[in-house]
């Protein structure tokens, strides 16, 4: 449970702060008028309700791959726990999935320049490595599978399926939103702020779960066992 | 989305984010059917959750005569009396209650409130609603399938739950581990919705200080929600996988009825704490949106500012926050690391204290007032009454060791009932009565409503409240029969029998509320747009009930707190949240 | 008006109910009466609160209910009314939780001398182990259970073998001596709940878990299980004798060993077999 609790200190701290920046410590309500509290924070751009929903999203998803994490290392603690040899496709998988993330920041980089040309290319490509990913993940269960390490046989491998698992479903999510908007790249006549937006969007998800899939892989090939030592210090 | 073209720092934009696009119907199916008007989704929401709650409120009839009359009824046995408790339970706390207060109130509420045209992701928010509704769905069918739904309690703790000696155990629980999952992937839709629009959509001067608390408690709640139920969610999948594919993430080496099992190594213990995780905060997620309309409606009635608002505020925020990390409570004797004891009864008592000031907080709103008792204000008292016994008796069963004698008794099934049943659904109601003339443009029957809430506050005080001395005495719950027991007097039967025949009468008496809520519809009398003479902003809509984008041409613009009652100077009792100052006049 | 004298009749009733109501905490015949005395408190301060918070409601809503011709007063916040309130219920909560920790910290330090005993739950009844000469309890495991071997003792460790096996459901404990009660589960979780000694604890399969308490006074008790099991939940009882050290030990002594347990049941299938 310690995983979830650095998650949850890192959440709550950026809420309290975000709260008192918006004013909450002081008493604007007794105030009456028109402006007197309107604020730009730091005096950039507003988000939009794109980036702040995605943001609020991805706080979503940091949890639920946290609670797994956690679980994972409360589970890893049992005597029966045996990890399964890692696939070595893993390790295509992983180039794949951070080439992937190269190809959409290169992408958004295209579409602020307003390349559209070279926007397209790099959605492609983007879209590309991420299918190859996920056939390489399938590629690795089957792998696994016909080793015959079942999800039944050890709770070690059942946790393998289950976190590569939930993790292609949201990278499937990833795609189609990804498709969409290179559906909307190819038929737009030049490139739009609000194309750039969802454009840097796909971007941001995309380096989220290159994030999660280091950490989990580093989970699965066991460089994080002392940090899972760690935790198990903590709870007892 | 942002338009460039928007001077900075000179003078403000017309609204903290730009008007939205606007969804328009095109047919009377895209209207009210497949609808993105968070107007309509509310009302689709609260309907589907009321029609559930009304299953929920039967079940609990099942229960209180087998409870009552052990045996006496035919059609009752152990297995229709837990599959009875377990679909009550998880009806209430999650397909009712958090549905009606985040999906219903809060999609009817939060863009009027802070003056939306919609929420930010309409298309979403009606995801959400068809997601919930086919959740609810698929809980409801387990009925109909063999073995019928799962009578593991809504706790649904293995090894038990997906175990040949519960009932349900062939569908029902799969069913319910896939109704829940599908509910909380629908909820996240609508929670993103309540969150991104309170954050991105409030109209010019809506500051956060400046939002009523009813928003404040739904946008924590929705915050809370959104951060609890992935526990949840994870709890589900693998126990879904655990019963499916045989896995044994919660399930270790077993004999179940002389047969042993596959299963291997795995941790009971580890679901209650993913399930806690999300439980815990679970009860806030009902009480804080109850806090802030209960917050509202005393002030509206009492025609008196909110006292404290700025420690409202800041209450909720502590509330949500500690409320991640006391969910060990629940797991005091459940064979956890004693040593959590020490942790998490400080943090539970520690609640009590932002706790209570909230309620401090209503009761001096009310020093000095001017109370009128109109129905929503007697709902919103009679919360209070059954708020603070419940949040008392929440003191007992947080501090660890007083926890020991009194958990797993009928103690504990009073005191949630009264703090989070019992509670919150005298909020819906004071609520219902209280913005039904904004929604329809029609008000409801006063003395029926008078008559619904003497009968249901109480009744559900005399239900509950002599409930917690028979877990005083030791009786435990989840006895579908007592049965001979040497330390259970005869006259605890007795009790029983009284507090069924009440339940069963409280129970009817809620046909008094369908009857004014129908009727009222058609011929109540007409409200105009402001009958409470209410300060915030839903209540200046230039239509009632709100047409489509709520606001006509234009948003409207905020010059102060919600909570303008009885200003000196002013020359009316109320200053509404968008009437602009008058020179000369003592800024409230 | 009609609900101020309602909260003050909810107020008079709620005492007056716990003054006269019949149903009280059973005699408690175990050590845990500081339990009791943690709760007592606990009842007399929040008492007073909810006491004091709803007849200072029941007040207000009487004097300043509407009348043609008020105006509520215009108060923002009283930020040092606040603060005191909020210093007030600290106080208050600390007064209640700090005995709480203190009594909870005995809870889990059990004494050295304690008798430890195991208490084996399984869908719907309770079956108990006593150590035997050597006062060590063999290990056990859920591998080892067959029609001979309920419990799953572990056949090759020595010091299982005199251990007593009590499949009756009738535990005897001696009076006033403290007793380490290990808990166990070979299928779904239980609890052991004997109301008169307050102490429980859940029983969780593939871990064992404990409680401590001293008997205090000679009777009979029921022991019931306060974790939901399955449909034979409230059926699964069991007894709990507390008597003097004598008795203690002749019962004891009258109790089957596992080896004799296993012996027993060897000749018996050897007879069957024979047949």
């Amino acid at each position: 449970m310690s995983v979830m609790g650095l998650f949850f200190i890192f959440i709550a701290t950026v809420a309290v702060m975000w709260l008192v920046r918006q004013g909450v410590m002081e008493s604007p309500w007794l105030e009456e008028g028109e402006v007197a509290h309107y604020r730009r924070v730091g005096g950039a751009e507003p988000p939009t309700a794109g980036r702040v929903g995605l943001a609020v999203f991805l706080a979503v998803a940091g949890c639920l791959f946290s609670l797994l994490a956690a679980a994972f290392f409360m589970r890893g603690d049992a005597p029966d726990w045996q990890m399964p040899p890692i696939p070595g496709v893993l390790w295509v998988n992983t180039f794949l999935l951070a080439a992937s993330s190269v190809a959409l920041q290169v992408a958004v980089v295209a579409a602020r320049r307003a390349n559209a040309e070279r926007l397209k290319t790099a959605l492609l490509i983007g879209a590309v490595t991420a299918a190859l990913f996920l056939i390489g993940q399938i590629w690795a269960w089957r792998e696994l599978l016909e080793l015959r390490f079942f999800a039944a046989s050890n709770a070690a491998n059942a946790f393998f399926y289950l976190l590569t698992g939930v993790h292609a479903l949201h990278l499937i999510g990833g795609l189609v939103a990804l498709a969409r908007t290179t559906d909307k790249v190819r038929g737009a006549e030049r490139v739009t702020k609000a194309l750039t937006t969802r454009v840097e969007l796909c971007a941001i998800y995309w380096h989220f779960l290159l994030f999660v899939w280091l950490l989990m892989f580093a989970m699965l090939i066991g460089w994080a066992d002392g940090f899972g030592a760690i935790c198990r210090r903590l709870l007892s | 989305m942002t338009d460039a073209s928007v001077p900075q720092n000179v003078a403000p934009p017309p609204a903290e984010v730009p008007e939205v696009e606007l969804y328009h119907a095109h047919s009377w199916i895209t209207k009210y059917v497949f609808s993105q008007d968070a107007k309509v989704i509310a009302i689709q929401y609260a309907g589907t959750a009321i029609a559930v709650g009304i299953l929920a409120l039967v079940l609990s009839w099942v229960i209180r005569l087998q409870l009552a009359f052990p045996g006496a009824i035919p059609f009752i046995d152990a297995n229709v009396y837990y599959q009875s408790v377990t679909m009550h339970g998880m009806i209430m706390v999650v397909y009712m209650l958090t549905a009606i207060f985040l999906g219903g109130f809060g999609n009817y509420l939060i863009p009027l409130m802070v003056g939306a045209r919609d929420m930010v992701f309409p298309y979403v928010n009606m995801l959400s609603y068809w997601v919930y509704l086919i959740a609810t769905l698929v809980l409801v069918s387990s009925y109909f399938f063999p073995g019928g739904p799962t009578g593991a309690g809504w706790t649904l703790y293995p090894p038990q739950s997906i175990l040949t000696g519960t009932p349900g155990h062939e569908y029902g629980i799969i069913l319910m581990l896939v109704s829940l999952i599908l509910f909380i992937v629908g909820f996240t839709m609508g929670g993103l919705n309540y969150v991104v629009t309170v954050l991105q959509a409030r109209t010019r001067g809506m500051t956060l200080m400046r939002m009523p608390l009813t928003v404040w408690g739904i946008f924590a709640a929705a915050v809370m929600a959104l951060l609890a139920f992935p526990g949840l969610f994870v709890a589900c999948l693998m126990l879904l996988l655990d019963r499916t594919l045989g896995t044994s993430f919660f399930m270790p080496s077993l004999v179940e009825l002389g047969e042993r099992k596959d299963y291997v190594g795995g941790s009971p213990i580890l679901f209650q704490h993913l399930f806690w995780f999300f439980g815990h905060p679970e009860v806030y997620i009902v009480a804080l949106p109850a806090f802030g309309v209960v917050s509202d409606l005393i002030s509206v009635h009492a025609r008196k500012n909110i006292f404290g608002y700025r420690m409202m505020v800041w209450a909720i925020v502590a509330i949500g926050v500690l409320s991640m990390v006391v969910w060990g409570h629940h797991m005091y004797i459940s064979g956890m690391d004693p040593w959590f004891g020490f942790f998490f009864a400080v943090t539970t008592l520690a609640i009590a204290v932002p706790t209570a000031l909230k309620v401090y907080n209503w009761v001096l709103t009310l020093w000095h007032a001017d109370i009128h008792f109109t129905t929503p204000m007697l709902f919103a008292l009679g919360f209070l009454v059954t708020f603070v016994n419940g949040g008392i008796t929440g003191l007992y069963l947080g501090n660890v060791i007083v926890d020991v004698p009194l958990s797993a008794t009928l103690f504990v099934v009073a005191h949630f009932h009264m703090v989070m049943g019992i509670a919150p659904v005298l909020v819906i109601f004071g609520a219902i009565y209280h913005w039904f003339p904004k929604i329809t443009g029609r008000m409801m029957d006063e003395r029926l409503g008078k008559i619904h809430f003497w009968i249901t506050f109480l009744g559900a005080y005399a239900i509950f409240f002599p409930m917690h001395y028979l877990g005083v005495l030791g009786m435990p719950r989840r006895f579908y029969e007592m049965g001979e027991t040497a330390f259970v007097p005869a006259s605890a039967a007795t009790l029983n029998i009284v507090i069924t025949v009440i339940a069963l009468a409280v129970g009817f008496a809620q046909s008094i509320f369908f009857y004014n809520l129908f009727k009222s519809l058609k011929h109540g009398a007409p409200a105009g747009g402001n009958p409470w003479r209410a300060a915030s902003l839903e209540w200046q809509t230039p239509e009632t009930p709100p047409g489509h984008g709520n606001w006509g041409k234009q948003l409207p613009v905020v010059y102060r707190w919600p909570y303008a009652y009885s200003v000196p100077g002013a020359p009316e009792d109320y200053l509404p949240q968008n009437a602009p100052p008058v020179r000369g006049e003592r800024s409230p | 008006m009609s609900i101020a004298i309602a909260m003050v009749l909810v107020v008079a009733g709620s005492i007056l109910f716990h003054l006269l109501s019949p149903w009280r905490a059973t005699p408690i015949a175990s050590n845990w009466g500081f339990i009791d005395d943690t709760m007592g408190l606990t009842f007399l301060v929040t008492g007073a609160g909810f006491v004091a918070v709803i007849l200072f409601m029941a007040y207000c809503l009487y004097r300043f209910r509407h009348v043609p011709g008020r105006r509520a007063a215009y108060e923002p916040e009283n930020q040092k009314l606040e603060a005191w309130l909020g210093i007030v219920t600290t106080i208050a909560v600390i007064i209640l939780l700090a005995p709480g920790l203190f009594v909870w910290g005995q809870f889990i330090t059990v004494p050295k001398d304690a008798l430890e005993i195991e208490a084996v739950g399984v869908q719907w009844n309770w079956s108990f182990r006593l150590p035997g000469a050597d006062a060590q309890l063999g290990s056990s495991d859920v591998r080892y259970i067959d029609s001979t071997n309920s419990m799953g003792l572990s056949p090759a460790d020595p010091k299982g073998q005199d251990d007593l096996l009590i499949t009756s459901g009738e535990l005897h404990l001696p009076l006033g001596k403290p007793v380490k009660v290990l808990l166990r589960s070979i299928d779904v979780l239980h609890d052991f709940y004997v109301p008169e000694i307050r102490a429980k604890m859940d029983l969780v399969p593939g871990i064992v878990t404990y409680f401590w308490f001293t008997p205090t006074k000679i009777g009979e008790y029921e022991i019931l299980c306060a974790a939901y099991c399955g449909t034979g939940h409230p059926q699964m009882r069991g007894k709990m004798v507390i008597e003097s050290e004598a008795d203690f030990e002749t019962w004891r002594t009258a109790q089957q060993t596992f080896e004799q347990s296993r012996k027993s049941d060897a000749s018996r299938d050897k007879r069957a077999s024979a047949q």
